[in-house]
């Protein structure tokens, strides 16, 4: 099992995504500097959330340009798992691996709470080992995650079954979806299903003690996921 | 050669900073202040004389790294010579 975890100057949740890797395998990830272009040939790559390169130009922009990024897109190319969280999700998409964009909160704040996810498109590469609209209680913290996308876009990754995760309202509450993402989008596959990106945080959600395992859960399906 | 790439928002992508902003104007009573939106304005030098030959140079880094053409629209404006020299 070889899991690679890219971190940028201003990453700040590697070290969670680490840990929590850890915690699951019992080794520690492979550690890829943004500056390395050689990220080895993993069964997963981890793009972790952050204000990589201080959010400059657009979230993401310029993380998207780095030496260990065109390794990941070449090592995605060739059918290879990889999945970015939050600001890693932001790269996913500003290096073109995922659709559509990630713009500002409908709401204009930084949205830090639990959100409702429910699970879709499962049983297939990444998200083979979730099970169809399994809801699980994850965090998001992000000032930039509105999924946005033209029509046509939008028309095809609900065709393609890409959608991987929405938000959820499971009390019937107004502001379930936290940040006004079209079609209450949190996280999306590329279209072979092997690239996964989603706004919330599961790395944040490893322990009881911390709020709740459902973190540990998704992990721990995804990993499974990559060895098969 | 100087340079100014203008990048605004793509028609139908929200701008909730443009909308706080026409929410302001109009809260100072600027009735008339419409359609406000904002962008961004990237200034660069180049080393190329001829306009067309740096236009082409600065729309290729415009498309790898400078908008995201997802949401973005861009402008590229050339400073000629003269035109520089009075700026």
């Amino acid at each position: 099992m070889d899991i690679a975890v890219i971190t940028f100057p201003g990453s700040n949740c590697d070290r969670d995504i680490i840990t929590a890797v850890e915690s699951i395998t019992g080794r520690l990830p492979q550690l890829i500097w943004h500056k390395d272009s050689d990220i080895g040939k993993p069964d997963l790559v981890l793009v972790p959330g952050g204000f990589s390169f201080g959010d400059y130009l657009r979230c993401g922009a310029i993380a998207a340009r780095s030496p260990a990024m065109d390794a990941v897109y070449d090592h995605a190319l060739r059918g290879g798992m990889v999945m970015g969280i939050c600001n890693g999700f932001q790269i996913l998409i500003e290096c073109g691996l995922l659709p559509g964009a990630l713009i500002r909160n409908s709401g204009l704040k930084f949205v830090c709470r639990n959100t409702r996810l429910k699970t879709s498109q499962t049983g297939k590469a990444i998200m083979g080992r979730l099970e169809d609209g399994e809801e699980l209680t994850i965090p998001v913290a992000h000032n930039e995650g509105q999924f946005f996308a033209d029509e046509d876009t939008l028309s095809k990754i609900q065709d393609n079954g890409q959608i991987a995760f929405t938000y959820a309202a499971t009390h019937g509450e107004d502001d379930y979806n936290p940040n006004g993402s079209a079609l209450d989008i949190a996280g999306i596959t590329s279209e072979n299903g092997r690239v996964l990106g989603l706004m919330p945080h599961p790395e944040r959600m490893m322990s009881e003690a911390v709020g709740g395992t459902d973190g540990r859960r998704m992990l721990t399906a995804i990993i499974e996921a990559s060895q098969s | 050669m100087k340079v100014t790439v203008t990048i605004t928002l793509k028609p139908g992508v929200l701008d909730p900073q443009g909308r706080a902003i026409e929410h302001s104007l109009l809260s100072l009573g600027y009735q008339d202040a419409k359609e406000v939106s904002t962008g961004k304005l990237i200034t660069l030098d180049i080393d190329e004389d001829d306009e067309n030959r740096a236009r082409q140079k600065v729309a290729k880094m415009c498309e790898t790294l400078l908008v995201n053409t997802v949401i973005e629209d861009y402008d590229i404006h050339c400073l000629v010579a003269d035109e520089g020299d009075e700026a």
